[in-house]
This record gives C-alpha cells, structure tokens and sequence, in this order.
C-alpha cells in the first residue's frame, strides 16, 4: 500500500510551517503505511557549504564523531544531533575528507547530502517518527513524506523512504518495479552505488543519473516512462524542483492541490485537509504518464 | 405557499465530531416511507466509505470532498457530493441516483447494476468497470480502460474518453462525443440510429443536460462479440 505525501511553498511566508503541515499529512497517511516513515526537508543553507545527514544505532555518540571530524576539516563543522540521526554542516571543500573518515565508521550511514536537503527515516509508527524528528518544528520551501506498509522486503530503515542518490535529491514511490535488477546493473556500469536492493532505490539512482546527464528533472521523469517498467507514484524533490509522475496504468492512487501559495501532493485526499484555504484549491487526480513539475524562482 | 425545503427539516451531520460508522448505521436504519428525507453532510474531509449501503428514497447532500467508495452499494437513495469522490463512488449501486458535482477518481459505477451515477467534472481511469446495468453520464473526460468488461448500461461521456475504451466488452453501450483515444479489445464503433440517439436523449434528459448538447454529435461504441462468443472454429483450442 504505502502512503506518500509532497509539499511545495510558492509562498515564502509559509515556509515556517512547512513541516508542521507535513507532519500532519504524514500522520494522517499512518495506515496506509504503519511500518516505517521517512521525509526530506529542503531548509536553508549556503551555496558554498555542504549538509550532510548522518543515521546511526540508537545512542550513538555524535559529538565525539564530530570533534575528531574537526581534526580532519579545514573549514568548521557543526553538528545538529536529531534523535539517531545528525546533520552535519561543513565546507564543500571538506566533503570529500569528510565523507572518506565516515566511510571507516561502521555505525554510519550517510542517508542524505546536499546544500539543503535533510533527510531523516526510521522504523515506527509515521506520527512517531515525525515527532522524534520534530518535523513539526522544521521549516523550508519543499519537502516529501513516506509511510511505508511493507509488502516485498523486511521493516528495515535501510528500506524506508525517502531515497536520496545524488546531492539535494530525493525519491518517495508508491508502487514496485519490475525491472528494478536490470536497471540497476546498468546504473552500476555508469558509475551509480546503491546501499539496498530497493526498487525504489533504483529509481531515484535512475534520475539521478538522467540529471547528471544534464537532464533538468522534469526531462528525468520523462524519459523513466521509458526506462522503468511496474507500477509507481513518485514524488521528487531537488534543490529547487518538485516533480509528480504516475505509471500510464495509474495502479497508485494520487491527488493534488495548489492555490496560489503551495503545491500539494496526497496519496488520498485526507493528507490534504489541513492545508490552508484547501477548501478554495484547484484540486485533482494527476493524469498517468504525465509529467508535474514545479519550480522555485530564485 | 411553504417550499418544500421549508416543510422537509433536514438532518444534519458533521463529520468532524461524529464518526462515519455511526452516520452509516443511522442511515441503513431508514427505511422507505420514512420521513427523514434530507440529510446533510458536512466537514467529509476525504473520508471512506461515506453514505454507502443505503436502501431508502432519501436525499443526502455531502459538502465537500469525500473519500473511496461513497455512496457504494446504493439503492434508491439520492447521493450529491458537493466536490471530488475518491475511488470507486457509487461502487455497485443498484438504484438511485449518485451525482458528483467534482471530479471522481478511477472506478466509478464499477459493477454497478442500477440507477444514475453523474459526474460533473471528469471521471479517471476504469469509469463503470464491469458495469452491469447502471446510466453513467460523465460530463467531462473518462480516463483509460473505462467500461472494462462492461455488461449492460450505458456509459455516456460528454468529453473524450482515454485508452482502451470498452476492452472487453459485453453489451454495455457507450457514447462519446469528444475524442477517443483508442479502443480496447472487441470494442468497435456502431451505427447511431434514430433509435440510438432516442435512447441517448433520455439518458441525457435524466442526467439534466438535454437541450446542453446535441446528440448527433456523439459516436456510439459497444461490442463486436467475437471475443465472448464461443466460436465452433475454436473447439480444438479447449
């Protein structure tokens, strides 16, 4: 089943409530996905720094991580510690030093990276994952949620959403690819690293790789309608985009909503009902095989 | 003089506060020749299962929109949805009438035996799958597979209809007067004779859009029956 939520503020002035607002769709989609649930919350961050986002075993020790981090960097890091993850801001210069000593930490897994992207999943209940998170408290211009009913691979948080496979991008899918091993062997060949055997992995590494190519997001979607054989909703983010595509047989469900303030995304219209004036927004059911896409002016 | 709305006192029900279960079990409680004709419903929030399973002359006015399966299972109730309807709305209805005053998502009217569902706005993909008696009058565009295995009815489509229209096909009748994508298996088009255009009329007559359009202008489709009829040439196939 699953359930997959997506915010996008055209309104600068709502960006504070960005993740009380999806901390409550998320919550609401909780049966749809009672398993594990997962976000990404594009916030602030500067063109020249880097964010990294750290998951580890409960209780791990972040701060003595991070000061022998400190040794290693040129520039300073700091250290937001968010329950079993942490937010690691530095240089960009110091990323390739940074990420070479985590990579010698066992316990760590680099689950998001980007100038503005934080990404948090973990096993549980959605509305207490948001709240050991304090999503609720978080601000920013987009974001995506998934609460996932596990049908195909264990209850893992390697398994949660969203999946992240390149700098401030993101993935949350609805659905389940057939043809997932073959792309991913491919995507292998081109250089991509996956850290599951997660379908939906492989189709976030798979627009990755369509962006790296030059490709902007909306031109991504539109060619893994070619690529991606199974059925799927996904919701994308980048730094500044936000992109909807449904499979052409439409197997998940979807709706969507936008006023002129915020673009909305709900696997059930009940994710939406909180929204502010919803009841005067263009509501609707996103066509299959059709690509949304939206887009942040700087 | 007194109005009718002035004498029929309606009954109102917000689902904010109270649970659909409950407004559900309140209405399969009426009966026909009951006097609680008019009910509204407030605050559905895209709620499931709203006003299914009714089985008396009642109107019942929702406001907003609702969730999967409204109004599924209808007889002879009036259900409006004053705004979109999830999956599956007036699911295997067998009288009445279930309007959608927005858009309806996939599977509307699906199996449907009975009645007239209408949908203001568009309906998605597998509009009146398997349907099996029921007047559906989209006014807008249906999406793919509409009329999937469709027995007996008629689907009318004011707008286009998506992919596969009629794939396999039973003797559903379906009129589109905007343009089809393309038709599924067995499904072909026919002939609008006088006679059809009649029969058409009094769908769109009852759906409140006679005299809006004009019935020469649609297409009629339906089944070939080379594909649900056993062929002799066939045997060596069993």
């Amino acid at each position: 089943m699953c359930g997959i939520v997506g915010l996008f503020m055209k309104d600068p002035a709502l960006e504070p409530d960005l993740g009380r607002h999806l901390a409550n769709m998320m919550g609401i989609l909780s049966d749809r996905g009672p398993d594990s649930a997962g976000f990404a919350v594009y916030g602030a961050g500067a063109t020249d720094g880097m964010k990294l986002t750290l998951r580890a075993p409960a209780h791990f020790d972040f701060e003595k991580l991070v000061a022998s981090l400190r040794t290693l960097a040129r520039s300073p890091v700091s250290l937001k510690i968010v329950d079993t993850h942490a937010v690691l801001s530095l240089a960009a210069t110091d990323e390739a030093t940074i990420r070479q000593a985590l990579a010698a930490v066992p316990e760590i897994a680099v689950v998001g990276a980007g100038t503005r992207m934080e990404l948090f999943k973990e096993v549980g209940l959605p509305t207490e994952v948001a709240r050991s998170f304090a999503l609720d408290r978080m601000s920013g211009t987009h974001g995506i949620a998934h609460t996932r009913m596990a049908t195909e691979s264990a209850v893992t948080t390697d398994g949660a959403h969203p999946f992240s496979t390149g700098l401030d991008q993101c993935l949350v899918h609805n659905g389940s690819l057939s043809n997932h091993n073959a792309v991913r062997r491919e995507l292998k060949r081109e250089g991509l690293s996956f850290a599951t055997e997660n379908d939906s992995e492989v189709a976030a590494g798979y627009l990755t790789w369509r962006m790296r190519q030059g490709a902007p997001l909306d031109r991504a979607l539109e060619q893994a309608l070619d690529d991606l054989d199974g059925f799927y909703t996904f919701v994308v983010g980048t730094e500044s985009g936000f992109g909807v595509l449904r499979d052409p047989i439409a197997c998940k469900p979807a709706v969507m909503a936008e006023t002129d303030r915020y673009v909305a995304f709900g696997s059930e219209y009940r994710a939406l009902v909180d929204l502010p004036d919803i009841e005067r927004a263009r509501v609707w059911e996103p066509e299959p095989a059709k690509v949304y896409f939206w887009e942040r002016r700087a | 003089m007194m109005s009718l709305a002035q004498v029929i006192e309606p009954h109102l029900a917000d689902l904010a506060v109270l649970p659909v279960r409950d407004l559900n079990q309140a209405l399969h409680a009426l009966r026909p020749g009951t006097n609680d004709t008019l009910w509204r419903i407030t605050n559905p929030q895209g709620r499931h299962a709203v006003a299914v399973g009714l089985d008396a002359p009642v109107t019942i006015e929702i406001g907003g929109h609702v969730g999967y399966y409204c109004a599924g299972m209808n007889k002879l109730a009036a259900v409006i949805v004053h705004g979109n309807a999830g999956v599956g709305v007036g699911e295997n209805m067998m009288s009445g009438l279930v309007h959608v005053k927005g858009d309806a998502s996939q599977a509307a009217g699906a199996t449907g035996n009975g009645g007239m569902l209408i949908v203001d706005g568009n309906a998605s993909a597998r509009c009146g799958i398997s349907m099996k008696g029921i007047d559906i009058v989209v006014k807008g565009n249906v999406g793919h597979m509409s009329a999937f295995m469709g027995q007996a009815g008629t689907l009318t489509v004011l707008g286009n209809a998506g992919d596969s229209l009629g794939d396999s096909i039973y003797e559903a009748r379906l009129y589109v007067r905007g343009e089809v994508a393309g038709l599924g298996a067995d499904c072909v088009e026919k002939v609008m004779t006088d006679h059809h255009k009649a029969k058409l009329f009094g769908k769109l007559k009852a759906a409140g859009v006679a005299g809006e359009v004009d019935v020469s202008e649609f297409r009629r489709f339906g089944s070939s029956r080379s594909l649900y009829h056993f062929h002799v040439d066939n045997a060596g196939a069993y």
